[in-house]
């Protein structure tokens, strides 16, 4: 180590964040942040404007319950795109989580049951169950992508028609209901007045925020999607972590088919179509990118989550009709991902 | 230290499918010592380092390192071996801070299994300091020049502690002054005992600062020679199979009417107010440190970014040029610099990636004329000696001086009449860059006027007719060929001296 490289000097000045242009660009960056900010914020005030109901807190705790689910797989799809990747199946995988894991939660006295000998498990038997499913099908989607080398788009397209298959054959296409009450209660109870499913989004998207920014798994996820080829010379296993982001956003996926399913009563294989999207748009508009990999964050990711529950409830506190609430939307995915391009070309 | 030589390569070979890129070679690195590794653009110099340094493994032959036979699995078990390399591609991750990309896969630890980040940049900082880089250790890669991008990479293969250092082409993109900086960094890790491979295609550097000189040709080992018992004749000579006289080629040439003027031009930020003009039958070099401007001044002319204010003329009439197909069609061609980002069509085939700036003139009908392009390829590819299977080798497997000239014969089949070279013979072997300094002379000849950008004093002195030499967006200078010296030009570059030579015309 006794080296005596301090003789060298290179560069004569401080370079590169110390210049204006490093200042400029994260004055920029944080501007997009804030901004962001600003327009979930804009569109509270505005949505107070437009209907008195809108502040109270029984419609907000609605507003933040009715977009938990698309939030909880959000945080899996957030890590997902910033590796680079897209995970289609998470709308397929709340329908088998749903499905498996209410059949083992169906009380005894139900007639029904899918399973009659498997009635009046412990609680716990469900979930763990469900999340193990859901897990389960995340790991062999990024066991295709890691292993075969298809684009992501690709396996988790086969994965997507294929779970949701399996979920109309499990419950033979039909709901299964009569569930215990303890189960119910994650979708339908409540802690200190705020939804139990809430909390749950809360405390998880805390630990995938930590975990994304802060453990050498999710650093490495941001690697791999920033410039493959640079994560695999430094040593850095691809394929193992491109496994795990996709497991991990398979488990997120099952918790939200839990909560779905604990919400309604029922597990429908039915259920979660389209969720998938809605996940990705809730990313997107947080500022996660498709363009290139290795850019996005989990307060993001809520803010865009949000910012799609607090635009659903004004269109239907506004009555404003169906179609119209589709064509908004799309100008808003539309519009939120050229103020992410805008921002991404302040690059020189 | 026991072991004399810390790297012993015998018998090795490496074959990719139509390409022999190692046949049967022989390398040995004593401890302690600088070993330069020479050769033309494809001679398997980095298809050697990546076997060592686990990214692809042999087809047969023995590696010692210190002294035992190993193999390398991966990247990984190469670190873990004591062996580092800055690759010639660089690869930053562009959206991370200088500090978690010198320790991606090796970031500090703290309870929880949570990055210390506090750790990570004191590492960093630590790091950097002792190398005397002054980056900010928490400023996003994307943010930096492509030299400092490179003194990070260079940081990052010394932060490994290794024992064998590999530096495929460290300098291309970084400017003299901080290649000097290296050397002495080079120089302190030798005197600490350990072992660095040091593959340039600029002959001066290898005389500066290797020990021992190992030359590839084809393939093939030639031979290993110290460094201060060869001469630079003998040495061009075993890379090039032939004797090469390593001057410039330049001739008189018949200077005629202003082909291309740029009055005034602006673009806040990232240059100022510079004009300037070329001649038919003229070589025009632009000097000046990275990130002076040159590049962006001339992708602006060439219509790829827009401006505040200023005006270009072609042949003395004011141009609108909004695009790139604009410029086209006013005779203008540009080389990029960033071969990888702005010209390479990394999955087409080299005859793909060379007619199709020139696509209309081989338009037939409703079809192409392939056999004109394929005519027009090949004799391309025998003037510049590009080394290639076939025409229809994807252009990604081709070694970097080489795709570099594919570009360069694109360029040149569009015929153009105002030639925008920038930096043409980075990373190009001698042999190439004397053929590439002959075709420049030979198209002024003709009647073209070029500019050509440079970060290798000789060459701009030693092609130029006239030299603008920017400084932070300005123009500091322009001087004729005759009153050029390197002195004067790095006065300018550096803002040391601003003085406009009265000879601007
Ligand atoms: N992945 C690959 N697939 C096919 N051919 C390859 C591949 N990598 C290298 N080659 C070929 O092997 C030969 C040696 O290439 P290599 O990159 O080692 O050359 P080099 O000596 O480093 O040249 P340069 O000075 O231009 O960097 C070239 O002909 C190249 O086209
Ligand atoms: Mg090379």
């Amino acid at each position: 180590m006794a080296s005596k490289a301090e003789e060298a000097a290179i560069g004569e000045k401080p370079v590169g964040g110390a210049g204006k242009n490093g200042i400029l660009t994260t004055i920029k960056a944080m501007w997009t942040k804030i901004g962001i900010l600003f327009i979930f914020i804009g569109m509270v005030i505005l949505a107070s404007f437009l209907s008195p109901a809108f502040l109270k807190a029984n419609n907000l705790m609605n507003v933040v319950m009715q977009v938990s689910y698309i939030g909880l797989i959000a945080l899996g799809v957030t890590g997902v795109i910033v590796s680079a990747g897209v995970d289609l199946s998470s709308g397929s995988i709340v329908a088998l989580t749903a499905v498996v894991s209410s059949s083992f939660a169906q009380r005894p006295d139900w007639a029904a049951a899918l399973f009659p000998g498997l009635t009046g498990l412990p609680f716990i038997v469900p979930l763990m169950v469900g999340l193990l499913v859901g897990s389960l099908v995340g790991f062999v989607n990024g066991w295709l992508i890691a292993k075969t080398n298809i684009p992501p788009f690709i396996a988790t397209l086969g994965t997507m028609t294929a779970v949701r298959g399996l979920a109309q054959l499990y419950s033979r296409g039909r709901p299964v209901s009569g569930l215990s009450d303890a189960y119910n209660f994650i979708g339908q109870g409540s802690l200190f007045g705020v939804p139990f499913a809430v909390l749950l989004l809360l405390v998880l998207a805390i630990i995938t925020h930590f975990m994304y920014s802060r453990t050498r798994f999710g650093r490495y996820v941001y690697a791999i999607g920033g410039n493959v080829n640079a994560a695999r010379v430094s040593g850095i296993n691809v394929g193992k972590n491109l496994i795990l982001i996709y497991t991990f956003a398979g488990f997120l996926a099952s918790v939200a088919g839990i909560v779905v399913a604990s919400r309604i009563g029922s597990g429908q294989p039915g259920l979660g179509n389209g969720y998938e999207l809605q996940a990705i748009t809730a990313a997107v508009i947080g500022g996660t990118s498709f363009s290139s990999g290795g850019i996005g964050t989990v307060p993001g990711t809520i803010i865009g989550t949000l910012i799609i529950g607090v635009l659903n409830n004004i269109l239907v506190l506004t009555n404003v009709s169906a179609y119209f609430q589709d064509i908004i939307r799309g100008i808003i995915i539309v519009g939120a991902v050229i103020i992410d391009e805008r921002r991404r070309r302040v690059r020189k | 230290m026991a072991y004399e030589n810390i790297l012993e390569v015998e018998h090795l070979s490496k074959r990719f499918p139509g390409v022999v890129a190692l046949d049967d070679v022989e390398l040995r690195v004593k401890t302690g010592t600088v070993h330069a590794l020479m050769g033309e653009n494809g001679a398997g110099k980095s298809t050697l380092m990546k076997v060592l340094n686990g990214m692809y493994k042999p087809d047969s032959g023995v590696i010692r390192f210190k002294g035992e036979p190993i193999t390398i699995q991966d990247t990984r078990s190469a670190i873990l071996n004591g062996i580092s390399m800055i690759h010639q591609e660089l690869s930053p991750i562009p959206q991370m801070t200088v500090a978690e990309n010198i320790f991606l896969g090796r970031e500090p630890i703290g309870p929880l299994g949570l990055i210390n980040y506090k750790r990570l940049k004191e590492m960093t900082q630590e790091l950097l300091d002792r190398l005397s880089i002054r980056i900010d250790p928490s400023v996003k890669v994307v943010n930096l020049s492509v030299a400092n991008i490179q003194l990070i990479e260079i940081a990052k293969a010394i932060s490994y502690n290794a024992d064998l250092i590999i530096m495929d082409e460290p300098t291309s993109a970084i400017t003299e002054r901080e290649v000097e900086d290296l050397f002495k960094i080079i120089r302190a890790l030798r005197d600490g005992g350990k072992s660095i491979i040091y593959i340039t295609h600029k002959m001066d550097e290898v005389f500066h600062i290797a020990d021992y000189v190992t030359i590839f040709r084809d393939g093939k080992y030639i031979g290993t020679d110290k460094a201060d018992s060869i001469t630079k004749q003998v040495l061009i000579e075993k890379m090039v199979g032939r004797a090469l006289d390593e001057m410039f080629y330049k001739e008189k040439t018949k200077v005629g009417e202003v082909m291309l003027e740029a009055r005034n031009l602006t673009k806040t930020g990232q240059f100022e107010d510079v004009s300037f003009k070329v001649h038919r039958g003229e070589i025009l070099g632009i000097s000046g440190l990275m990130g002076a401007g040159r590049t962006e001044l001339l992708e602006n002319v060439f219509g790829i970014t827009s401006r505040e204010s200023g005006a270009v003329l072609v042949k003395g009439k004011e141009v609108r040029i909004k695009s790139p197909a604009d410029a086209i069609r006013h005779g203008m061609a540009l080389l990029t610099e960033d071969r990888k980002l702005t010209g390479l069509y990394q999955m087409l085939s080299v005859r793909d990636n060379m007619y199709i700036a020139n696509i209309r003139s081989y338009i037939r009908l409703l079809s192409l004329d392939f056999k004109k392009i394929r005519m027009d390829c090949e004799s391309q590819v025998r003037k510049l000696r590009i080394k290639t299977p076939s025409l229809q080798q994807t252009i990604r497997n081709l070694s970097g001086g080489n795709q570099q000239k594919v570009l360069i014969s694109r360029w040149l089949l569009t015929d153009p009449e105002i030639l925008i070279l920038d930096e043409p013979t980075r990373g190009i072997d001698v042999g190439a860059k004397a053929e590439i300094h002959r075709l420049m002379t030979e198209l002024a000849k003709a009647g073209k006027a070029i500019i050509m950008i440079s970060s290798e004093l000789p060459e701009i002195l030693g092609m130029s007719d006239r030299i603008l030499v920017m400084h932070e967006g300005r123009k500091t200078g322009e001087l004729a060929r005759e009153e050029a010296t390197q002195e004067k030009i790095m006065n300018l570059a550096t803002g040391e001296v601003e003085a406009i030579a009265a000879n601007g015309q």
